[in-house]
């Protein structure tokens, strides 16, 4: 019966996010309040009822409530009840109802803080957000129904895809999706922008914290994802140009790009049309992540299911908004005003250089990623696009952006002075090639492009304390003033430093892993040794042991250094009964901000085992790096002249808006 | 500057950057793509020794052998043709006789396989979908789990 009222509360969900979409924009169109004022009840109706329906499908997943045909094929009962909740998520349709609750979860967001929002503009922005709720909520009730009901009932399910049993499926999916999701907003507010024909500063300022708050959620969704498969697949490996990794990252980098030319238009009034359509190519990247992901067009971990008729159906929808928006687009694009004037040499031409480089390497990424699926398609031929591609051209792309990084705060608006930024970065290129040095000395030898490349790391580092140092006026003012002033600085300006300190932080990981890490693979016997990364690991022997709905042989090692035992890893093989299905459980060990990470093979006829050890210098930096830049998203977003629905302001700047027709 | 030249000027340096990105894609399009073939292929397509490509196909029953350290060797099928693969590494915990791999590597002038990725179905529910695909397009049957809807 409670299936049932899942079920049916999200067919309401349908029909009230129909609602949503259609009679605000009547409403808008002829200027009748009352239509226009159903869109925000409208959007919080529709996120209780799709709230309630995804509670009703966990509620199935917890008491294992088999004649639900989605639950039968994703669960079991043995499961630990922590994968029982985020395996409601581990699976085609689940996973899609939580795409849906984020997507209204937004839209009732919008219908809650934007009180402060002209009437008509926040009429329209919910309708779009309806007109993509209706999309996907349909989608969901025709080609992916999680309350389907199985009749008879079966005894035992088919369990959840061990590698899924993790925590990371309870962090990493709903964070991905919080940032994928969340650029609807920023979508939503471009499309309204352009079915209104005018757009100002004010536009940009709404549209702003929507854009960092999803920015935020997809980098720690990304990098979430990225720790999960370094520990769970075995491989040692962080980043692999996989097409599911290109999909998030793609949107990653437009909304990257649009962040900072939001803020070019906030500031400035310039770049209104560019970034309108940033707005909308980065959701469109969401959209067709989700298509290249859920369609089964591709094979991988993400692809639960294939089923032809949900990848037609997603790629309708994907056609149907990128398709819209960029008609819209051309069409209106023209009544939006061209704003203020800046020189080549300013902070809008730094800001433009990083929407240059940043949509290119975007494209680019993406051209890496539908090249082979075009080709496909076209001559039936099979290719392959690696790694190779992607870190030889967005390496290369990137190079020219991370040195710029530091450049962009220290320049001024209208009319900047390179030079006189140089100068002032010496400090932090000084400071950049000492540390490299210093590298360089420990690590006695390796890739000189290694050593070029931490420099930059640490010259970013360095360049953005320089911009906060100059701002407080360090070593210029009395030091009271400086620290007043320090404390006083908006907190865009920390929120910027941060999210740049981040990038260095990042790409100091990365070099350090690519360049300096060691692996070896060594077939072992109990007693065996091998060294890694100055440690010394000794192989004690294995033993079995049995989970809740596995049994596993884990491997003990022994750490020593220098003689003296620091440390032990446990490094395990488990097989799931339910699915008879092998994972590796890599053993992994921190020191400091690096990692031994050990992943056994294959046990030999001999008694010996097949252990594979890598040492992983600095590589907590990456993902610290990413968590760096999240910090920086959600200071920015503290900012108090951001604060979303900051009243004050923004009716100040309101008058403004009329004027602007 | 006036506005014009201002503008020019970034539209100019835009452009020019944009051309210097597809130049980059292209080269680096040429240098790293792999084709991939199932052993069948290989007779007709001259693969010359040291081009990455990826090899498909099943991996024979009875060839897997543990060479030195961890060495193996095994021989990859389509049943049609069959070509023998060196891999130095660990297996993934899906590797096994009689199913779908992957490998990723070049020939070396021996005229053995040298692979030094292999990659194995995500799950047990299908097996790669290049492999999958080819190996139904040769007529090989597949049992029900093992195909792809």
């Amino acid at each position: 019966m409670i299936i049932e009222l899942g079920h049916y509360a999200l067919i309401l969900a349908l029909a009230t996010v129909i609602v949503q979409s259609i009679l605000p924009l009547v409403g808008t169109i002829r200027g009748d309040r009352a239509l226009m004022a159903v869109a925000p009840a409208a959007a919080l109706a529709g996120f209780l009822l799709v709230l309630f329906s995804f509670s009703v499908l966990t509620f199935a997943y917890v008491v294992s409530d088999f004649s639900v045909g989605n639950v039968w094929q994703n669960s079991h009962s043995l499961k630990p009840m922590i994968y029982k909740i985020t395996g409601v998520w581990g699976n085609h349709e689940g996973s899609m109802l939580l795409w849906l609750l984020i997507l209204v979860f937004f839209s009732a967001l919008v219908a809650t803080f934007g009180a402060n929002l002209p009437e008509r503009l926040r009429a329209n922005v919910l309708a779009v957000q309806g007109f993509i709720s209706t999309a996907f909520a349909l989608f969901i009730l025709l080609t992916s129904n999680p309350f389907l009901r199985l009749q008879p009932a079966p005894a035992e399910g088919q369990d959840l895809n061990p590698v899924l049993q993790d925590i990371g499926l309870a962090i990493h999916p709903p964070l991905l999706y919080l940032g994928y999701v969340g650029f609807s907003v920023s979508f939503s507010f471009a499309i309204a922008a352009l079915i209104d024909g005018r757009i100002d500063a004010a536009w940009a300022r709404w549209v702003r914290p929507w854009t960092l708050a999803a920015w935020s959620f997809l980098t720690a969704g990304i990098a979430m994802g990225s720790y999960w498969a370094y520990y769970e697949l075995g491989w040692g490996g962080w980043w692999f140009w996989d097409p599911v990794e290109n999909a998030s990252f793609i949107p990653w980098l437009a909304g990257t790009a649009l962040l900072h030319s939001a803020l070019v238009m906030e500031k400035r009034e310039a770049l209104k049309i560019w970034t309108v359509l940033l707005a909308i190519l980065t959701f469109s990247m969401s959209l067709l992540g989700t298509f290249l992901v859920r369609s089964g067009v591709l094979t991988s971990v993400h692809a639960f299911a294939t089923d032809p008729t949900r990848g037609v159906f997603i790629l309708a929808i994907l056609v149907f908004f990128i398709g819209g928006a960029l008609s819209l687009f051309a069409f209106r694009a023209a009544t939006l005003k061209a704003g203020g004037l800046f020189a080549p040499i300013s902070r809008e031409g730094a800001l433009v250089l990083n929407n240059l480089i940043l949509t290119t390497a975007a494209a680019t990424v993406l051209t890496g990623t539908l090249y082979p699926l075009v080709l496909e398609a076209l001559t039936g031929e099979k290719i392959s696009v690696g790694p190779p591609f992607f870190n030889l051209t967005f390496g290369l792309l990137m190079l020219p952006l991370l040195l710029a990084v530091p450049f962009g705060p220290l320049l001024a608006w209208k009319r900047g002075d390179v030079l006189a930024a140089g100068q002032r970065l010496f400090a932090a290129a000084g400071i950049g090639l000492v540390c490299a040095a210093v590298v360089l000395y420990i690590q006695n030898g390796g890739p000189v492009l290694a050593y070029f490349g931490l420099a930059i790391g640490f010259y970013m580092i360095a360049g953005a304390i320089t911009d906060l140092w100059l701002r407080a006026g360090i070593g210029k003012v009395a030091r009271n003033v400086a620290v007043r002033r320090f404390i006083g600085l908006p907190g865009s300006a920390f929120g910027t430093a941060l999210a740049h300190i981040g990038i260095g932080v990042t790409v100091i990981g990365v070099i350090a892993v690519t360049a300096f890490e060691t692996e070896h693979v060594v077939e072992m016997k109990p007693g065996m040794q091998v060294e890694a990364g100055g440690y010394t690991l000794t192989f004690d022997g294995m033993r079995r042991g049995q989970g809740p709905n596995y049994s596993e042989e884990s491997g003990h090692f022994t750490v020593a250094r220098g003689g003296v035992i620091v440390a032990d890893v446990w490094s395990s093989k488990r097989l799931y009964s339910a699915r008879r299905m092998p994972t590796t459980e890599a053993g992994i060990r921190t020191f400091g901000l690096s990692q031994l990470y050990v992943s056994l093979g294959d046990a030999m006829a001999d008694g010996g085992i097949v252990v594979r050890v890598w040492w992983k210098p600095m590589i907590l930096c990456i993902w610290i790096g990413t968590l760096i830049m999240m910090a920086g998203g959600i200071v920015s977003l503290c900012d108090r002249r951001l604060r979303v629905g900051a009243p004050q302001k923004v009716r100040k700047v309101k008058p403004a808006l009329e004027a602007a027709e | 500057m006036t506005r014009k030249q201002k503008r020019l000027a970034v539209i100019g340096g835009g452009i020019a950057f944009l051309v210097a990105a597809v130049l980059l894609v292209m080269f680096a399009f040429s240098q790293s793509i792999a084709y991939f073939y199932v052993p069948g292929d290989l007779a007709k397509a001259d693969v010359p020794p040291g081009t990455r490509i990826r090899l498909g196909g099943l991996v024979e029953s009875g060839t897997v052998k543990r060479g030195e350290g961890s060495t193996i060797t095994f021989t990859v099928t389509d049943t049609l043709a069959t070509v023998p693969v060196t891999y130095t590494g660990i297996l993934p915990d899906l590797f096994r006789e009689g199913q779908g791999v992957v490998a990723e590597g070049a020939f070396g002038t021996d005229g053995l396989f040298l692979a030094d990725t292999v990659l194995a179905k995500h799950d047990e529910t299908y097996m790669p979908k290049d492999v999958a695909d080819r190996l139904k397009a040769q007529g090989v049957e597949l049992s029900g789990k093992e195909t792809i809807k």
